[in-house]
This record gives C-alpha cells, structure tokens and sequence, in this order.
C-alpha cells in the first residue's frame, strides 16, 4: 500500500471533520474556497503539486455538497499537464465534475486525442478512462477510429485494449454509427480469441451492445462466444487470479451467456422468416453449447459463502434463461436440426426438471436454500418460462418453487421468487398455479421492506381473476389505511381497476370505489369517481342503490372533498328515486349536502349548485321553502368572483324561475358513450416509476377484452349473465326524437364543463381538454375518422346496418367495419416542403384506431396507434444521406413493417434493411444513400406499410430528396459571372421566360427564398435595382459540378410578373432549375415559406401550365418512371 | 449498465459518486438526497434491491458505508451485488483492513481504483490481482515524478494512523472476510 497524501489536502479534510456542526462547515469551506480562487486566479505562483491539490479539495468540496463552478476549467486544464502525477488528478477530477454535455470538455477534445494516439501507455490508460465514462457525441465522431485502432492493436498491452473496449463502448451507444458494421464484425471475432481475460470482459460487454443494436454481421462471433463459455465453464486455461470464491470470472460467464441470449433472440427476430441460420447449423457448436450449459446446470451446488452462492447462481440463472432458449428456438424453426432438437429436447427437460428437483429436496433440507437464486432477476426468463410451458408439470414445479421462495426468509430470495411470478404471468396462464400461493403473497404486502411490498402489489394486481377479484381487491382496500404514503397512490389505482375488470356486480363496484375515496381521497384521482359515474349512469338499477349508498356516506361527519363531489354528484341525478325512503326526503338531501357547502373548494361549488337546481328541479309538488332557500344561495353566488360559479348561479336561478321549462334542461343525465376507462390510458400513459409500468400495460393488454369490450351480455338462450363483465350499456334505450337529445346531450356536457358552454346555446362543439372533459366529453377517441358514427349523439343508430339482433346487441360501433383508416395528422404536403428547406423534422404522423374483434358477439377494442416517420438528412455534393425514423409510439409493436422506395431515375437511392416490427414505444433509424444521376425535378417516393392488430396500413410518402438538395451556394464576383454570363448564349444552355401570376413578393423576401434553396444572391452586380442575380453549383453524378447563373428581372409596378433568365453549361440542367424556381415562385398550394404572406395564387398559375409562351419538351423519363408517376399523383 | 455509484456514510456524507449517465449538477443532488433518504432509512434485515424511478439500485452496507450501484430493470442484481463486494475487497486490500476513515482521507485512491474496475458502466477487470498491481503501478509513478512528496505522504499516512487508532474506527471488512457484518453501532458516529 502506498499512501502518497497532500498534506494541506488532509488538514482540510480533518478540518472539515472538527466542525461542530453544519454553519462551522460551510465558514471552513467558503474559507477554503476563497482561498483556491485567488490561488488560481494568480496562477503564476502556482506550482503543479499545489494545482494538484487544490483540485482534489475542489472535488472533495464537491462531495460535500458545495457548489464550485469556478474551479471546472482548472481541473480541465490539468488534464494538458505534461507529468504524470498532474495529468492522472486532471482526468479523474474532470470525469467526476462535468456531464458529457459540458461544454469545457470540448476544449478537452485535441488533447485527449493526442494522449490517445501518442505512445505513452500510462496517459492512454488516462484519457480512455475518460473518455469511457463520461464521453459524448462529439467525442464519439472525433475519437472512435483512434480508439477502434487501440482495441485491434497487437502493440498494445491489454491494460490499455481492455479499456479501449469500453470506451468504444460508450462511444458506440452515443452514437451507433461511429462503428463501421462491415469491417468491424472480423476484427470483433478475433478479438474473442483474447487470452487476457480482462481484455475479454471488456469486448463480451461491448459485443452485447453490438449485437443488440445490429445484427447478422455478428455471426462469426457466435462459435467464439461459446468456445469462451466451455473455457470458462470447464475451468480451462483460467488463470487463479480470474476465479471468484472458486468460480472463473461469474461476470464474463454472465455475459457471455446474456450475449449469447442476445444472438439468439435477434435470431428469432430477423432470421427465422428466411430460413437461414449459418452458425447453429453448424452441429458442433450446437453440441458444445448444449454441453457446456449441462455442465453449468448440473454444476450448480449450494454453499454455505454467500458470495460464491450470489456468484455461481447469476450465471446458472443466466444458463438456464439460454438453454431454455436454444431448445425452444434452434429446432423448432430449422427442419435440418430435427433430430438434434428432439434427442436434446428431451435432455433438456429432464436436466431443468432433474435440477429443479435437486433444488426442491435441498430446500427442505437446507434452512436458507440459496440454491433458490437461480431465479434471480433476468429478462430472458420468460423464455424458459414459455419452453416450460409445454410441459404443465414442469410448469407447476417451477411456480412451486417460487412459492417457496416467497416464503423462505431471506428477503433477497422473496424480492427474486415475487419478481419471478409476476414475469411468469405475463408470459403464461399459470393463474391457477399461482393463485394456490395467494395467501402467501397476501402476507408479503405486509413485509417490512417495501421492495418486497411493491413486488407483492404488482403480483396481485397480475394475478387478480374474476374468481379471487372480491378478496384481492378487499384485500388492498384493508392495506390502504396502512400502506405508506408512496404506494397509496398506486395502489388506489390498481385497486379501482381491478375493481372495474373484475367486479361480479356493479354494486361492490361501486362499493369499492366510495370505500377507495374514503380511505384514501387524496390519492383517488377525478378519473376514478367520473368512472363510477359514467357507470351509474349507464346502469339504470344501480342507480337507487348507487345514491342510496351516497346518502349513507354524506352522514360521515367528515369526508373527503370527492366524496362531497361524488354524493353531491349522484345524489342531484337520483335523489329523487330515494324519495320514499326515510331521511331522504328532497329538503333533507339538500340540507345534508349544504351541510358540506363550506368546507369544499370552489371546484365543487359548481357541482354542488347544479345539485340543487337538480333537487329543486324533481321536488314534486314544488317545496316554496326549499325553493326560497335554494335561490337565496344562488342570489348569494351571483356575485361570486369566481366566474363558473357565479355563471351557474345566475342561469340557474333565471332557469328555476321559468319553471318548466327547467324540467328538460335539467333531466337526468342521457347515457355516456361508450369508451376506453381512463384509469387504463392512465396506467398504460403514466409514467409510474417501478417495474409495475409494465405490468399495468401488459394487463391492459391482455384483459382489454373485459375492461373495453362492451359484451353482449346475454347468452344465447337469453338469460342474462354477466359473470366479471362490467357493461356499460345494456340495451340503448335512445331511440326517441334525436334532435332533443342532441339538445340534452350538449347540453349536459356544458352544463359541467368549467370554463366554456353558457346554458342556453347549443353548441355541438365537444368541449376541449377540460377538468370534466373525459367525464362529459362525447368520446374518449380524439380526433379518429373511424370514429365519426360515434361522435354522433345518435350512434346507436349505426347498429342497424349491422347483423346483429338490435335487442341482443350491446355494441355500439358496428362489429367488423372497414377499419384500415389512416388519416396522417397534419398535413403532408406542408410537411413535405417544409422539409424540402430544411434536413430534418418530422415527414408523417398517424393515428390509427384499432378494431379488434373480440369474438363474433362482442364488438371492439380500441387503441390508438401511432406511427410517426421523421427525417434527418446531410447532403454532400451529389450524395445525401438521409436516416428515417420510424417511431411506434403506441404500447402495441408494429409488425410487418415494410419500406420501398420508388427512385425517379435520376436519383439512386440505397435504402438498408427495414426491421419487420417496431417494439412498442420504440424507435428505430434506417439509413438511406441517396445519389443524385442527372438533374430532374422529379421526387422519390417512400411506399411505407405496416401492420397493427390484423389490418394493414399503408401510406405513400414523397421524400425530400429534391433538386435543390444538390445545390451549393457559390459567391460568385463581377469578373466572374459577366464572362460565363456571355458565354453561355441562347437556348438551350440559356433559357429566358416571362413568368406571370407570380406571387408578389418584395425583392428581400425573394432573396430569401433564394437562399433558401441554396441559390446565393450576388448582391451589386445587376446595376437595376430591381434585378436580382443568384448563383449556384450543382453536382451530379453525370456531370462535372456546374455553375448556374441566374437573372430575375422584376417589374416595380406590377409584381405578379418577372422575367427570368437561367443560364448553366448543361441544357437539361438549366431548363429542370428553371422550372424548379418558376414552381417556388409561382407558388405551390401549400406555400412553403413563412416570410410571403402569399395570397392564393391565380388558379391558372399551376407551374406546369406557364403563362410563357415557351415551348415545353415533356420529360420522356417522368412519364416512364413509375415514381415519378406517383409523385405527380400525389 | 450500472448508471452511478455512490458511497454513502450512515449520516448521509456522500463518500463517492460516480455518474455514468448523464446527470446534470442538480439531478445529481436531487438523485442523492433522495437516495440516501430511501436507503438510509432502510433496516438491516431487509433485501439488497430498492426500486426508485423505473430502476433498482442495488446497495449494500459495509460497517458504516452504504455502497450504491444503480442498474437497469433488467440487469442481474445478483451480478451486480458481487461486483460491489468485489469492490470493496479490492479496496480491501489495498488500504489493508479498509475503514470509513481511508475512504476520507484519501477518497482520491478510492478513484483510482474505482476506475480500474468499472469504465462505461461494465465491469472492466475482475482480476483482484491486476487491479492491484495497475494501481501499485500508478502510485509509483506519482512517487517518482514527485520525490519530495513522499516524506509528507508519510507523515500523513502515519496521522492516518494514529486517528484511526485514537476514534477506535472499525474495519469495513473484519477478519472473516466480510461474510456477515456486524459493527459497533457507535464507532464512527461524527463521521
């Protein structure tokens, strides 16, 4: 050990140790700070020993939690020490205070490059160590050749090659293209091959990356991976240093194992539709896979060390993961390997059940049982799960396992049994399986620790069925009052969706959620009592008992201000179906809801005051000392400074006093559209900070058919049934007169909606994103072109035109209806141009709605799905690079996805492999070369399809690769221009032409357009001021880069006609860029430019229509070429 | 991908951070505050895995030093909870014994061998051996380039020393090669 120190560094810190208390702390420190900045601020006095050590307080300081800003460029400008001793504390400082994005550590760049390429290990060592740990985008273009030499260098030592790996590593994932694919694969190969063990760790880990992120150009490495598996697994060649508590290098086995996985998975993703897989052909490394993972499986033992246990059970756990995914996937795709996949099929079966036997005795042997941490956490265990699947009893065994793991009573091993079963139910129906362990699980949400806790909540939550829903749910609403304050809010949540899925009879629905609100009110967001009141609304039978039970919690001497919201709510619809009851009479109602009137907020006043006219409304015959007392609050609220208040108060009083003309304004709610339940979007959309995220979206998409489906809920023979379904809508009973209920309908909806809607318009308008808006918005699908039957008020309507018997049908959308409806949002023409100026935006968004049929009786499920195209593009000379990003935005993959590009002839356009599906949520970037031929105005077309569900979707793009695209500005000086000018004489080379029913534009705003498109304005040289010259140079691949002069002669007094002059040496040149800025100026439709406020444009001006009388040679190439074709179509 | 590593004392002293992803300068203290707030509150008997903002951080207790490694959802924990031990025993052996006090005083080293250990948020080496021997090497060629420096060092190593011995500070790895800990609940309380 050798313990150099600063001296003044140690003194500090005891310092810093000696304070009493947190102020004599910060006076030492602001002390000290002071002092470092005038040291540095006088630098000329500083040695590097005292630099030194004045950065390392900076960082010690820095720990301590103070700010100091100021030292960042002194820790940098260590890093260009020439010796060692400083250089080492500059890197190390500088990587522990800056982000990548900072920018000091630009200036860093050059210098660290140099360490990196110079000879000196030592500093190499230094600068990758940076680089790898906090190196951004930047340092990823400048640095990753370097770095890619150092790792392949046979010079090097591998304490320099093992950190090169890591580095090219991060640079890699800031930014995927820094690694050339091609050439890199081999050299990744033989990199497997490295004896030094360190080295190997560092390239398996950056390998895992590169396999994850692109494919089959990694195959060679495959048979490298798993020689170095059976090396490893067979304990040859390791060097002692390498092993752990006896066990060679767990975490290059881990990873060897998890890229191995990687390979495999990207296989079954890319592969297996093409039949081809070259390396698992190849049955030796088939059998020396199979064998080394044997040998791991079966060589697994229990220990009394913890660590060796942590150790050894990570890699079995990952070789388990593996072996179940070769079984399942080597043969099943590949007719070739069937015998192989059979004999090892069953091998395999009988070495995970011979093992999870093992482990079953010995856990009744053994108190802890570690052997149990095989199932710890690992995404690739739903693979072994799914193979497991085949076999029910294996399947049982497996959960049993768990189940006892859940119970042991080492909280590492419950954490990983309760993680285990929750993956195991996403990816099979062992719910019969787990429910047996209920009662177990129940008494983990009441574990000490709260990972344990929340992994338990998630369980049941999954786990949750028709059948244990009453005692789960009841079960969590006990747990409520108890639970901490930061599971309250999720558990309300998942407790009122349970609630909705599963509920055997909307009366405990309703129960439940009024519990749910009075236990936990402050976690009960509006979605969830909106809910219970759509259902009321919709279920005629609820309501007596759902306002009954309402009444019964407006007693409670205090309750939560939604409670007030909700009873107040249900109570104004349907107090008077409680009329006879005793205590329940209209003035005693309204005397136990005005009761609350001042401890609410002025959100419910608003519901609060529609309760009464409400009340008043259905008191028959009318009570005159209810009336005088409801109107007296309503004259109280007139002037009221909130303006929702006093606007209800003034029509509600001006309603109550015309009497019955108040009945059919204030009727009883109409039925509520069917819709998707918020609280599901809101899981699937909210950004819930554990693992339970997804659990929430996998439920939502699995069970979508109970939550969203509105059943048909008779049986055939007709017999109502309505096991665990909770419907909406029972039979539409709103077949009377249309016009009144568009009338009521809208006006219900104004008459909660806060901010807009006075009472008395009727405005079809939905109102916009309200508080209410979701309660009383017509529809919960925005803006969707299949959607119009519903938005109707009438929608019920639309089932007739369906086969479905109107008293047997609940469905409210016809079952089977076109639904390949895409509709782009916004617009793409206007998206197109715009990206015609500029390199990158977005070119297409989508929405799409999903109808699925459920089955032939029941109707839909909804879901928007989003698929959004964007573009980023450089362009060099006639070459253009262009990456598209295709976007899933949606919790559904995208499957099928297919691109073409239908190339004008005068562009060659390479587009790279289109993955068949998009991940949900997820982006992915293909690249596209582009190189332009010969001139033409002609567009490129991107023929783009995808599927979601069972339809396809396909859209026809124009990409902005046009002509412009090509051009680079070129200034070009007076004794330039007037000799080519002069050269190039007359037609073809020079083409004149009067162009009327230009857009008028000033000079300026022409200019721009101008630069806009690369054409450079030559200011001066035209001596008329109203004249305007531009140049510019455009490459192709046909020609040499030619100069194209251009002359626009405008005139003053009418501005909607200009002579243009274009000259270049290339005739098809000149005339294309004529008519490519006769278009821009004529003006397309969609005016591209935000500077012209451009009127419409003359109809007859169409660029392909000139007012020049010039004769017009059609393009022979645009007729033929199919692109072109569509272009014009579109 | 390990995200950030983080050492922190049972009063909550950030002892080292180490940030692999992207932080900025308040996140950073927010992430710590918050952390520490949640592990720190956290008892003994409890498992090793906390979940916080979509990820797990992964921690264990060493005598009075919590050591904090925030992974992916889909990371191995168990990995990553020898990696830490790992860790400590390089730590270990170096400083021989290893206490909170080493960590403090020369909180430097710890850097330098975190750096020969994790890069990029992977494991770099898992070699005890190498690590020891790179950062032996390091030292030397600090000792050379500095030969003046080595008389103060001593003298400062011998403080070290004598303050360890005076506050009664307690290895973080006991004889038994830290296979369960147990630590005098008021050895190093003004730490």
């Amino acid at each position: 050990m050798a313990l150099s120190g600063m001296r003044g560094l140690s003194v500090f810190i005891s310092d810093i140790r000696n304070c009493q208390n947190k102020e004599q702390e910060r006076l030492r420190v602001d002390k000290e700070l002071g002092n470092i900045r005038t040291r540095f601020k006088n630098e000329k006095g500083l040695t590097p020993y005292e630099k030194k050590k004045y950065v390392w307080k900076m960082l010690y300081i820095y720990m301590l939690g103070y700010d100091v800003d100021f030292g960042h460029m002194e820790a940098v400008s260590l890093i260009s020490a020439p010796k060692y001793p400083e250089k080492q504390v500059g890197y190390i400082v500088t990587s522990s205070l800056l982000n990548e994005n900072h920018d000091f550590l630009r200036l860093a760049i050059n210098t660290v490059r140099n360490d990196i390429i110079g000879r000196n290990e030592t500093f190499q060592c230094l600068a990758l160590t940076m680089v790898g740990n906090i190196g951004g985008r930047e340092f990823a273009e400048s640095l990753a050749p370097d770095v890619q030499k150092l790792l392949i260098s046979s010079s090097c030592r591998p304490l320099v090659r093992k950190k090169a790996a890591l580095c090219l590593l991060r640079l890699f994932r800031k930014n995927p293209d820094v690694v050339n694919v091609d050439g890199w694969s081999d050299r990744m190969a033989q990199l497997l091959d490295e004896r030094d063990l360190g080295v190997l760790t560092s390239s398996m880990s950056l390998l895992v990356a590169l396999v994850s992120n692109n494919h089959e150009a990694y195959w060679s490495c495959l048979p490298k991976c798993v020689k170095t598996l059976e090396r490893l697994a067979r304990n040859q060649d390791i060097p002692q240093e390498y092993t752990y508590y006896g066990i060679p290098s767990p975490w290059l086995q881990v990873s060897v194992c998890v890229c191995t996985c990687v390979f495999f998975l990207l296989f079954v993703k890319t592969m297996r539709a093409l039949q081809y897989f070259p390396t698992i052909e190849d049955p030796n490394t088939r059998r020396s896979l199979f064998e080394v993972l044997q040998r791991i499986l079966m060589g697994t033992d229990v220990v009394k060390n913890v660590n060796k246990n942590n150790a050894s059970h990570a890699v079995l756990f990952e070789a388990l993961a593996l072996h179940a995914l070769l079984v399942v996937y080597c043969g099943s795709s590949n007719p070739l390997s069937d015998f192989v996949e059979t004999n090892h099929r069953h091998k395999t079966k009988n070495i995970i059940k011979a093992h999870l036997d093992a482990q079953k005795k010995r856990i009744l042997k053994e108190r802890t049982a570690f052997k149990l941490m095989s199932f710890s956490a690992s995404s690739p265990f739903k693979l072994l799960v799914m193979h497991l699947d085949a076999e029910n009893e294996m399947m049982s065994q497996c959960v049993a396992l768990l189940g006892k793991f859940i119970a042991v009573r080492e909280p590492n091993i419950r954490y990983l049994g309760l993680e285990n079963m929750t993956r195991m139910l996403m990816v099979t129906d062992v719910h019969d399986i787990i429910k047996r362990h209920q009662a177990q699980i129940i008494t983990s949400l009441k574990d000490p620790d709260i990972s344990i806790r929340r992994r338990a909540l998630d369980l049941l939550y999954g786990m949750c069925d028709v059948s244990n829903a009453k005692d789960i749910v009841e079960e969590l609403l006990q747990y409520l009052s108890t639970a901490d304050f930061a599971m309250r809010e999720e558990l309300s949540l998942k407790a009122a969706i349970l609630a909705e899925k599963f509920a055997p009879d909307l009366s405990w629905y309703v129960d439940v959620i009024l519990q749910l609100i009075d236990k936990a009110g402050d976690f009960v967001s509006d979605d969830i009592w909106f809910r219970v009141v759509q259902f009321v609304t919709n279920n005629e039978d609820l309501q007596p008992y759902a306002a009954a039970k309402a009444r019964e919690y407006l007693d409670k001497p205090a309750i939560h201000e939604t409670m007030v919201k909700v009873s107040a709510y249900l109570l104004g619809e349907y107090s008077h179906l409680l009329a006879r009851r005793p205590g329940c009479s209209p003035k005693e109602i309204f005397s136990a809801i005005h009761e609350k009137l001042p401890t609410v907020s002025t959100t419910t006043i608003p519901i609060l005051l529609s309760t009464y006219a409400k009340i008043l409304m259905h008191t028959q015959p009318p009570d005159p000392e209810l009336q005088k007392h409801v109107w007296a609050i309503f004259s109280k609220y007139e002037s009221c400074i909130d303006v929702e208040i006093q606007q209800r108060a003034i029509e509600y009083f001006a309603l109550s006093s015309k009497g019955a003309a108040l009945m059919d304004i204030l009727a009883e709610m109409p039925k509520f559209p069917e819709r998707q339940s918020a609280l599901i979007k809101k899981a699937e959309v909210a950004e819930v900070d554990t693992a339970e995220q997804s659990a929430i979206k996998l439920r939502a998409q699995q069970h979508m058919s109970n939550a969203l489906v509105v059943t048909d809920q008779r049986s055939s023979n007709g017999t109502p049934q309505s096991v665990g379904q909770l419907s909406l809508v029972k039979i539409p009973s709103m077949s009377g007169d249309v016009g009144s209920s568009c009338v009521e309908h809208t006006t219900a909806d104004q008459e909660l909606s806060q901010p807009n809607g006075t009472l008395a318009t009727v405005d079809p308008q939905p109102p916009s994103a309200d508080l209410l808006g979701d309660l009383l918005g017509p529809l919960a699908i925005e803006g969707l072109p299949g959607a119009a039957v519903l938005s109707e008020p009438n929608a019920v309507s639309g089932l007739e035109g369906v086969p479905i018997p109107a008293d047997d049908a609940a469905a409210i959308v016809p079952v089977g209806k076109d639904t390949n409806s895409v509709q782009p949002i916004g617009n793409i023409n206007e998206r197109f141009h715009a990206l015609c100026l500029k390199d990158s935006g977005v070119l297409y968004e989508d929405p799409n709605i999903q109808f699925v049929k459920a089955s032939p009786r029941t109707a839909l499920i909804l879901a928007s799905n989003i698929l959004q195209i964007g573009i980023k593009a450089e362009w060099r000379a006639q070459h253009g690079r262009l990456v598209l990003f295709l976007g899933n935005k949606n919790t559904f993959p995208l499957f099928s996805v297919q691109a073409l590009i239908l190339p004008p002839v005068h562009l060659k356009i390479e587009l790279s492999l289109v993955p068949e599906t998009i991940p949900p949520r997820a982006q992915v970037q293909c690249p596209l070369e582009v190189m332009n031929l010969h001139p033409s105005r002609d567009v490129a077309v991107l023929d783009f399809s995808y599927k979601f569900g069972t339809n396809m979707a396909n859209v026809k793009l124009r990409l902005p690769a046009v002509l412009n695209k090509f051009l680079q500005p070129i200034t070009v000086s007076a004794e330039e221009f007037f000799p080519q000018w002069r050269s190039l004489s007359g037609p073809p080379l020079k083409l004149q032409e009067v162009v009327r029913g230009v857009r008028p534009l000033s000079l300026i705003d022409m200019a721009s357009i101008f630069t806009s498109f690369q054409l450079t304005v030559c200011q001066g040289l035209d001596p008329n001021p109203n004249n305007l010259i531009a140049s510019t140079t455009f490459y192709s691949e046909s020609i040499r880069p030619m100069l194209c002069l251009i002359r626009i002669e405008t005139d003053p007094t009418d501005r909607t006609q200009l002579r243009m002059t274009v000259a270049s040496g290339d005739p098809t040149l000149t005339f294309e860029l004529m008519e490519f800025i006769k278009e821009q100026l004529v003006g397309i439709p969609t005016a591209p430019h935000p500077p012209a406020p451009a009127p419409p444009a003359a109809p007859g001006a169409q660029p392909n229509t000139p007012a020049a009388p010039v004769t017009q040679p059609t393009n022979p190439a645009a007729l033929s070429d199919p692109g072109a074709l569509l272009a014009g179509l579109l | 991908m390990i995200q950030f590593v983080l050492l922190i004392s049972r009063q909550g002293k950030v002892r080292l951070t180490k940030w692999y992803s992207p932080y900025t300068q308040k996140e950073r203290s927010k992430v710590i505050r918050e952390l520490s707030g949640v592990i720190l509150n956290r008892g003994p008997k409890l498992c090793n895995f906390v979940e916080w903002r979509g990820q797990k951080v992964v921690y264990k207790r060493y005598a009075s030093l919590y050591f904090c490694m925030c992974i992916d959802q889909d990371d191995n924990e168990l990995e990553v909870l020898e990696i830490i031990h790992h860790f400590v025993e390089i730590l270990d052996r170096y400083f021989g014994s290893v206490c909170e006090l080493d960590l403090i005083f020369n909180f430097h080293k710890a850097y330098y061998v975190l750096d020969e250990i994790l890069i990029a948020g992977e494991l770099q080496e898992s070699s005890k051996k190498t690590v020891a021997r790179l950062i032996a090497a390091q030292d030397s060629l600090v000792e050379t380039a500095k030969e003046q420096a080595s008389s103060i060092s001593n003298i400062i190593a011998q403080a070290t020393n004598r303050r360890k011995q005076s506050n009664g500070s307690c290895p973080i790895v006991n004889g038994r090669w830290l296979t369960k800990l147990h630590f005098p609940r008021h050895s190093l309380t003004e730490l």
